[in-house]
């Protein structure tokens, strides 16, 4: 074997063991910052979620927080998202679509019935920052479009945080709450953007902290992403993030 | 008279009104998704989704005419050496299909379809998408990197990923081996630029297709590699949604989308996009062309010049274009010192036209620069004129005193001078180019018996002149103040 296949070959096994980032240290500068496309087609979400397990789970890097109970998807119907003013949005958030549906810290196989459908709640964590509900949607071969998803987390602070900020980007609408309290809302139809709306000041008490989101997409790819930022504006990092 | 209002006073204001507002391309520019803007044999081509393009003889006036076979969507142009290399979607991506997408690459020797070398060669695929990845192949655009000769296409849409595929520059293949690999989410539309030592991203964000209802904007990432990270200006990858705002909606003209660089000299560029909704052409979707500035690093549209009466100020000093007349002065000198605060405050007229006009010579006028002062030898309206044709992105316009007919002409002499009543030759006709670092060039279409290119320049402080465009020297810049 030659040097150039030996080192496309390391490279191959590289590239397949850390999805879509590269470690560094066996390959040349020039690959380092490449993010390779890959081909997404199987079935399955394996892809782009793990199985949450009971070890310790902190905010990434760049303080987003992966770790999440995910419902599969509930039907609702929109054939253009340009619906989604902020009217329209409150009354589809204000919605009730299944028991406890604002206070329920679910577990990982738990089934709900929201009006004619069976659904399940998925304790994943995501591989990415941001988490791909188009691709949960359509790994478990659900409804894809026309959806809207709830997603619970809980974070465990070490102390009480003040004046910190609830990041969020989001694909397409949606509303999250903060220990029960509406924290924000992104309206209109939208992409998943890092820090794209940012809640007022708000504070994580000491201890746990119920992260729960609702997204809504008509024809869009679902997507969310979510990061506590401080005073400075700085991603918050010590926190433990579980879903239990 | 109408009684009580002095007409000289309120017609002036009433041009300014009526005359406020930013023209737009002529005949017939509609078209959505361009391409960069090509110049082929001393004429403009740009082509579109679905057949055809549009072609101009100055940039100005477009109508339909570009032949482009393939169908398909977003073409994208790159003159390579000789040559022309066309690249299109096979589809317009979707979801109501599926996200199959192909692009492909032609070349042609010539995009003027009544040359006998207009012919394309036979498109080949260099990208393409499976339908359920994380990518739709559609809308393309090219780069040859002036640094090292490669050459680079980016595709996609906001079904999943931008990706970024390498092409050999003399077949437009894909180069063997080369993978594509992600540099963008959340956009469409892209193209890649270079400049200085970095490489642009361009996408558009928002709603595309949606009429006087899209939110179609285009924003730029940078990055030292070509491959990227693409950053925006806080620092987010555009991996992750990030870009720093390049054009959006404004004016009566929302939607802009598919980018495309033209540099036409040192500190001369522009940029070229649809726009989705012309309000003024019945919301159709029409080609846009603008400035392009160059602020930090960073691009930015500059914004069609508006009609208007300005301050026309050198960047060399700061004083202003004006007639060599007297100098009226006005009423009044300084107030003394001590003097009681209460007494009541009222404004003083500005001096008008009518108090000075009397005192100006009836012919020629010659042109100096001077303290300005807003007296109306100093004061210029600027508006387009009618069917007298255009460049890239703008009509000639024609510059006169306020209030008067007093127009400013070129010379034989390659000196400048105002004429008393515009008459609309040649030399009375101005092109005015927005810089790159946001000043403006100002030039006679023509310097009467001459085929030189002169741009009006300070000569001194106080003496302007034409002579050769320098864009390292802020003798050739001007700013219009509106004021």
């Amino acid at each position: 074997m030659n040097k150039k296949y030996v080192m496309a070959l390391l490279l191959a096994g590289v590239v397949f063991s850390s999805e879509l980032r590269i470690q560094a240290r066996s390959v040349t500068e020039e690959f380092k910052n490449k993010v390779i496309a890959r081909r997404d087609s199987v079935v399955g979400i394996e892809a782009y979620f793990t199985p949450s397990t009971s070890s310790k789970k902190t905010p990434d890097a760049e303080g987003f927080i992966q770790r999440w109970l995910l419902l599969e998807p509930i039907n609702k119907p929109n054939r253009s998202n340009t619906v989604f003013t902020d009217s329209y949005l409150r009354e589809a958030f204000a919605t009730k679509y299944f028991p406890n549906q604002f206070t329920v810290i679910p577990k990982d196989g738990d089934m709900v019935k929201a009006g004619e459908q069976q659904l399940k709640w998925h304790a994943l964590d995501s591989k990415n920052f941001n988490v791909k509900l188009f691709r949960f949607a359509h790994g478990l071969e659900k409804q894809i479009y026309g959806v809207l998803f709830w997603a619970v987390t809980v974070v465990d602070s070490p102390r009480e945080m003040q004046n910190v900020r609830m990041a969020v980007g989001s694909n397409s609408a949606s509303m999250w709450w903060l220990n029960g309290k509406e924290t924000l809302l992104l309206s209109g139809d939208r992409r998943m953007v890092m820090d794209d709306g940012v809640s007022k000041r708000i504070t994580l008490n000491k201890g746990r902290n119920i992260i729960r989101g609702a997204v809504i997409n008509g024809p869009g790819m679902s997507d969310f992403c979510v990061r506590f930022l401080d005073e400075k504006g700085e991603p918050i990092k010590d926190l433990r993030i579980t879903n239990k | 008279m109408i009684k009580g209002i002095n007409i000289t006073r309120v017609l002036p204001l009433l041009a300014y009104c009526l005359t406020g507002t930013a023209v737009a391309q002529v005949g017939k520019p509609f078209i959505h998704d361009p391409s960069t803007i090509m110049e082929c044999d001393g004429r403009y081509y740009t082509f579109g989704t679905g057949s055809g393009g549009l072609i101009s003889e100055d940039g100005w006036t477009w109508n339909s005419g570009g032949v482009r076979p393939g169908g398909g969507a977003a073409p994208d142009v790159l003159k390579i050496g000789a040559r022309y290399l066309i690249a299109y979607g096979a589809t317009g991506g979707g979801l109501g299909g599926g996200h199959n997408g192909r692009i492909l690459t032609m070349w042609n020797k010539t995009l003027d379809p009544k040359s006998p070398d207009f012919k394309y060669t036979e498109a080949v695929v260099v990208a393409s998408s499976d339908g359920t990845e994380d990518c739709d192949a559609i809308d393309p655009g090219l780069l040859l990197d002036p640094t090292d000769g490669r050459l680079w296409l980016s595709y996609g849409t906001y079904f999943g990923f931008i990706r970024l595929v390498e092409l050999d520059p003399k077949t437009g293949k894909r180069v063997e081996g080369n993978e594509a690999i992600n540099i963008a989410i959340d956009c469409e539309a892209t193209t890649l630029m270079y400049r200085d030592g970095w490489y642009y991203l361009l996408g558009t964000h928002g709603t595309c297709c949606d009429g006087p209802n899209s939110t179609y904007n285009i924003v730029v990432g940078r990055s030292r590699k070509v491959t990227g990270p693409y950053l925006d200006n806080v620092g987010r990858d555009m991996l992750k949604g990030g870009g720093k705002m390049v054009i959006a909606a404004g004016g009566r003209v929302n939607g802009p989308g598919h980018f495309g660089r033209m540099i036409l000299g040192d500190g001369i560029e522009k940029m070229s996009c649809h726009f989705e909704a012309d309000l003024d052409q019945s919301g159709r979707s029409v080609l846009g062309i603008r400035p392009l500035i160059w602020k930090n690093g960073w691009p930015v549209a500059g914004e069609q010049f508006k009609e208007g009466t300005y301050e026309i100020e050198s960047e060399r000093r700061g004083y202003a274009l004006e007639l060599a007349v007297d100098f009226t002065r006005m009423p009044g000198g300084m107030r003394g010192f001590n003097r009681d605060n209460n007494e009541p405050i009222k404004p003083v007229p500005s001096q008008q036209l009518a108090d000075v006009i009397k005192l100006w010579p009836t012919g020629n006028i010659d042109v100096r620069i001077g303290d300005y002062m807003f007296r109306p030898h100093q004061k210029w309206t600027i508006t387009a004129v009618q069917d007298a044709g255009g460049y890239l992105g703008a009509p000639y316009y024609k510059i006169v005193i306020e209030g008067t007919k007093r127009a400013l002409a070129a010379t034989a002499e390659g000196e400048i001078v105002t004429v008393s009543e515009f008459s609309g030759a040649a030399e009375q006709l101005w092109r005015i180019d927005q810089l790159t670092d946001g000043t403006f060039r100002i030039m006679p279409k023509v310097v009467p018996g001459s085929q030189k290119q002169l741009a009006l320049v300070s000569s001194g402080d106080s003496t302007p002149t034409l002579a050769e465009f320098d864009m390292k020297s802020d003798n050739s810049k001007w700013n219009f103040r509106a004021h």
